[in-house]
Formats: structure tokens, sequence, C-alpha cells
């Protein structure tokens, strides 16, 4: 069995009643009550201010929570690969553009154009951050979370260098809400160490299994992990909240699924 | 890197079904490109279409999958043997050790903008027998090629707008040396929708004629479709003499502008280098450049300054889109293949539609088909967002 291991050293979170990685960690694993309400999105600061103001849901979430991340390391995202991971890109803009071409206007802004491209949000983060290095985007529907941390785990393993996960899910408008129904924004970006550093919080070890995906306890929580791809890494939120040594099972594509050792440094 | 063999692959574009066609198209100096007439659209420009995309069926279990871009996926992996390939690794290594990695910009969102014309009048709703998650959604075409199959193994799409198929190479690489599995399908498919042509078009970033790369006078892109296909495996110790391996891959971003490159070309120069690197080669013994060469006057301004910076003016290069059309996420797959061809035929294919080179540009730009065996050939795929990808492609021996 093929194992892929790397050290955490940077977590960014968001999403229902989370707004950050410190504040939620007590919630995660039980600690303290959950308080549910919408996510909040911040305006991107390290964009220009059109282009801030301009920006979709996805870009900012990614933004957010991958800074929040690298932060939390203290690194900068100049040299760092990234890796994004979404089930759609934006969803306000695919609607608009669908709206449009069904219409008798078809011309389309190119604007909206250029921000279709599903790694309009990787564009974006590498613009704010003027990172040069590769930025691999991924779409893997439901299993977006484990196809980015198989990813990124293959980058810290092969390449030997440190990566920034973005896992990023945000929701459609209706119509396009009714076939895809992610209920709000949730992200999760992780910075990972191909070794040990003074920064790790944790040391997780990955590999496939076709044993049974964990569940959260609570129930709004199990709610949100299967109601949103990015969520499905919650599981593995709450083993790193809680500290010492777990063993999860992450969902990733049907019966195959992530087995993940997490060990607290 | 350890060198990982091609041990199949195929092509389908707007020149042809499968190897055969391709190759004869690129010995012609057949272009695959004609005046628009997809669908509803009413632009002035011209495409290139795959015939008969639409007549393909899929499987009955995997009726849900259908639409424009999984047609297109199937027709491209039943050419050239390549469905029997896949079955055959599949009994040799296991259903859990072949991965899928194939990459699309836009999959099956026609399907989608065909829904919205069809919204309940009363409600809004999407029509009943639209299926967003196998068809528009960007995993649909990998979650397709897996279910096809019956893999059971890792499986992703890389959705980079037009270097999402160069960079499934990338990250198979990475898989395979991560030990996790021992064969990866990649490759690409993308096919025409209004999106992709309203949206350059809003751009003004396609031509109203056959696109001409490199030209004087080029004025913009012309949109092509097709699915590009290769089985990699680890190469085994003796390989006949033409079989093809990838050698490197290199990897950037321009961290500059969401729709234009880098004036410099400055990541595309990283990409470059970065394959030159992995693959432990000089500039020099690179033998042909297949170029990204859009036919937009910035694109192939500034992917000229990357390759001049890199190798020089002297390295033979083409850009085939004037033949296939730029088939954006298709297109890292699509010129894979092509340099696969040429690695094995000895066959530098000519830049089509290109009248006059323009004189800024100074490289060994191809206006007409040059036979010379080449033991080395690097491919150029770069996309909105800013993201670049350099594969280097070596005959065994």
């Amino acid at each position: 069995m093929h194992t892929l291991s790397a050290y955490i050293e940077g977590i960014g979170l968001l999403g229902p009643g989370f707004s950050n990685w410190p504040d939620s960690r007590a919630v995660i694993c039980g600690q303290q009550a959950y308080q549910a309400a919408r996510t909040v999105l911040p305006l991107p600061a390290l964009l220009p201010a059109a282009e801030r103001r301009r920006s979709g849901a996805i870009v900012r979430l990614t933004l957010a929570t991958g800074l929040e991340a690298i932060n939390a390391a203290g690194l900068d995202a100049v040299t760092l690969p990234m890796v994004f991971t979404a089930s759609g890109g934006d969803g306000e803009n695919c609607h608009s553009i669908c709206e449009m071409l069904a219409s008798d206007d078809r011309q389309i802004s190119p604007t909206r154009f250029h921000n279709s491209v599903h790694n309009a949000a990787a564009g974006y983060w590498s613009i704010a951050t003027g990172a040069m290095a590769p930025s691999t985007v991924l779409g893997a529907f439901d299993a977006c979370f484990g196809a980015g941390l198989l990813e990124a785990l293959t980058q810290i393993v092969v390449d030997n260098e440190r990566v920034i996960l973005l896992a990023c899910d945000t929701s459609y408008p209706e119509p396009l809400h009714g076939v895809r129904p992610i209920p709000d924004a949730f992200g999760i970006a992780l910075v990972l160490a191909p070794q040990r550093s003074a920064r790790a919080l944790a040391k997780i070890t990955a590999s496939l299994t076709d044993a049974a995906a964990d569940r959260m306890d609570d129930g709004a929580f199990e709610g949100l992990r299967t109601a949103i791809p990015a969520a499905r890494g919650l599981p593995l939120l709450r083993s790193i909240a809680l500290g010492g040594d777990h063993h999860v099972v992450l969902d990733y594509l049907g019966d195959t699924r992530l087995a993940v050792r997490v060990a607290s440094c | 890197m350890n060198p990982l063999w091609l041990s199949h692959f195929t092509a389908t574009s707007s020149i042809g079904c499968g190897l055969d066609q391709t190759l004869a198209a690129l010995r012609e100096g057949r272009s695959g490109l004609a005046p628009c007439a997809f669908e509803t659209v009413d632009l002035a420009t011209v495409i290139g279409e795959v015939p008969g995309v639409d007549a393909v069926r899929l499987p009955s279990q995997l009726t849900d999958f259908d639409c424009r871009n999984n047609r297109l996926a199937l027709l491209g992996l039943l050419q050239d043997g390549f469905d029997e390939a896949v079955r055959t690794a599949i009994a040799k290594y296991g259903a859990q050790r072949v991965g899928v990695f194939l990459g699309t910009s836009t999959a099956g969102i026609l399907q989608t903008e065909l829904a919205y014309r069809r919204r309940d009048p009363a409600t809004g709703a999407l029509p009943v027998d639209f299926v967003y998650g196998k068809t528009h959604n960007v995993f649909s075409v990998g979650d397709f090629t897996r279910r096809y199959f019956g893999l059971t193994g890792p499986a992703v799409v890389v959705s980079s707008a037009c270097s999402s198929s160069a960079r499934v190479f990338a990250s198979a690489r990475r898989m395979m040396a991560a030990g996790l599995i021992d064969a990866a399908v990649v490759g690409g498919v993308d096919t025409l929708c209004l999106t992709t042509l309203y949206g350059f078009n809003s751009l003004g970033l396609m031509s109203e004629q056959a696109c001409r790369p490199f030209d004087a006078q080029r004025n913009g892109i012309s949109i092509g479709e097709a699915a590009a296909f290769a089985l990699l495996e680890q190469a085994p110790e003796h390989l006949v003499g033409d079989a093809v391996l990838l050698r490197g891959t290199g990897e950037s971003s321009d961290a500059y502008h969401m729709s234009s490159p880098h004036p410099d070309g400055l990541g595309a120069r990283m990409a470059m280098q970065g394959a030159l690197k992995m693959a432990g080669l000089l500039p020099a013994d690179i033998g042909y450049i297949n170029l990204h060469g859009t036919a937009t006057p910035t694109n192939d301004a500034a992917e000229c300054k990357a390759v001049q910076h890199v190798f020089g003016s002297q390295t033979p290069c083409s850009s085939t889109k004037g033949a296939t059309g730029h088939t954006l996420g298709a297109a890292g797959g699509l010129e894979a293949v092509i340099c696969a061809l040429v690695l094995q035929h000895g066959l530098l294919p000519a830049g089509l539609n290109t009248r006059q080179r323009d004189p800024a540009l100074d490289l060994d730009y191809l206006l007409v088909n040059r036979e010379q065996r080449v033991a080395h050939a690097l491919s150029n795929s770069f996309g909105f967002g800013g993201t670049n990808c350099s594969l280097i492609f070596s005959r065994a021996n």
C-alpha cells in the first residue's frame, strides 16, 4: 500500500459560521457551540480596486483562505506552487453568460468571458500575490477535496517542495442552483511541506482505501460535508483540531476513498 | 524524471479521426478550418469542427453523460485501437492502478447553453432531462472516461483554460512517480460551444479568416475542437527506436493579466526552461518546437521573445493551429500527439495559412514541411489566467 506524507504548516478556513481557522478549531471538535451563519467573504485587498469590486465569490474565497494559510505558516506565496480544486468556477458569472447566450443579444462582455475559466481564481491568486510558481487547477465534482489533496501530496513527495492546496466551492444562483445545490461558500486552504519544521502543526499520511468515509457527529457539520465538495475535508480538520493521533477516511471517488493518518506535531 | 513511454496515442480533430488521417493532413498541408456554420452561431469566423460528432452514441449505461464533449471523447477513444490498449493495460495492472488525467476548458457547457433556451416559462427551472454533473461540470469527461473503462483508481480533470491538457502529463507523471498508479490515460477533450465563440469574439481575439500564426497580418484565433489521448506507462528497458517518451514537463504562472500574456513571455520562458531542466537536455538538443502560436498579435510576439531567449532563432518551429484551429483545453494533448508523430515520422509540419512571416518575429518558423529526423521535440501550451506548460518528448533512440 503506497502512502504519501506531508506536514501541515498553515490552515485557512471560511464557511457558514466559520470565519477563520483559529476561531473554528474548538467549534469543529465540539468544544464550543456552532453558530450557523452565511459565509462572509472579505473583499480581496491585494487586487486593484476595479478587480476587487468585480471579484466573484470564488475569487474572494480563494484569496481569503489562501492568505490566511500562508500568513499562519509565515510564508510568502511568490515561490509557492498551488493546487486549486473546485467543483465549479464563478457561478453568478456562468449563469449570466448562459442567460445572455440564450437571449437575442449574445454579446457577452470580455471580462465575463475571461472570468468564466475554471482557473480564474488561480489566475487572480497569482496576480494578487505575484506568484509565478505553477498552479494546478482541478475539477472532480464531489471528489474535489480528495483529488486536490492527492495532487498536492504527489507534488510534495515527488518534487520535494512546499505546496498550497486551495479547495473552494461557491453556490450557483437559480436555475443552476436547482441542479447543483451547493448551499454556501466553503473553502479550506492547507500549506503542506515535505519536511518537518518548527511551524508544522500535524503530519498527515494518506493512502487509497475502500473503507467507509468518516462522518461528522454534529448534524449541521455532516450536512455541510455532504452538500459541499470542499467540506469533505471537515473530518481532517476535526482531527487536527482535536490534536493527538487519529485515523480518518475522507470521501473521494465513489468507493475509492482516502485513508489519512493524522499525527499532531 | 524517469522517462515515461507513450505506449499508445491517438488524436481526433478537424484534420482527421485517428493518426493516419492526422498525419496525412499534416503531410498534405491540409487545414480543417472552414467558415463557421456551428449551431445557431451568427459570427463571421472560421472554425475547426469535427464532422459526425453528434452521430456518436454513448453506451446505454452512460447515456446521462450524453453531450457533445463526451461524444467527441468517445469518438477519439475509438480510434487507433486506443480503447483496446487501455483495456489491455487494465488487465495487466488492475482497474485501480490505471489513472485518468484529462484536460478540458468548457467540458459540456454547450448542454447548459441549450438547456437555458428551454427553461420553464413559469418557474425558470432547467429542463428535467438536463444532467448538470455528467455534462456541464468540468469533471464530466474524466468521470465518463473512468466509467467507460470501469476504472476504480484516481481520476481528475485539469481545467486551466488552454494549458489544461498539457498539464495532465505533469500530474500523471507525479502520480506515477509517487507509486500510486502504474499507467495513466492522459489527454484532452474540448468541443465547440457558444461561450468560447462569443467570448473570444467579445475580446476581439477571433479572426474572420483562417488563423495565420506568426504572419505579419495575423489578427486572431480560429477555434477548433479535438480529442487526444495517450497511454503513459513506465518505459521498459528495451524499446523500439521510434517509441516516444515523455522526458520533461515545465510549468509556471505569469502573475500578470487574466487574458493577456506577459509581454516578454517571462512565464513561458520559465516553463520551457523547467521542461529542459527536467529532461536534462540543452536548448540545442530540441529539434522542433510546436508553438502555442494562437495567431493573436500579443501571444505570438510574447511567445517569440520567450523562445528566442531560451533557444535563439535557429530551432525549427511551427504552430499547427492553422491546420486544426485552437482547440483550447484539448490543444496541449493534440499537440503532444503531433509531436509524437513528428518524432516517429521525421516530418516537421509547416504552419498553414501564414503567407508572410512577421519580420519582427525572428524564428525558424516553417512555411513548408521539412523532412528531418529529430530526437527531441518541445510543445508549448499557454492559457488565460497566465498559466503556462511546456512538454518535451523524445524518441527512445
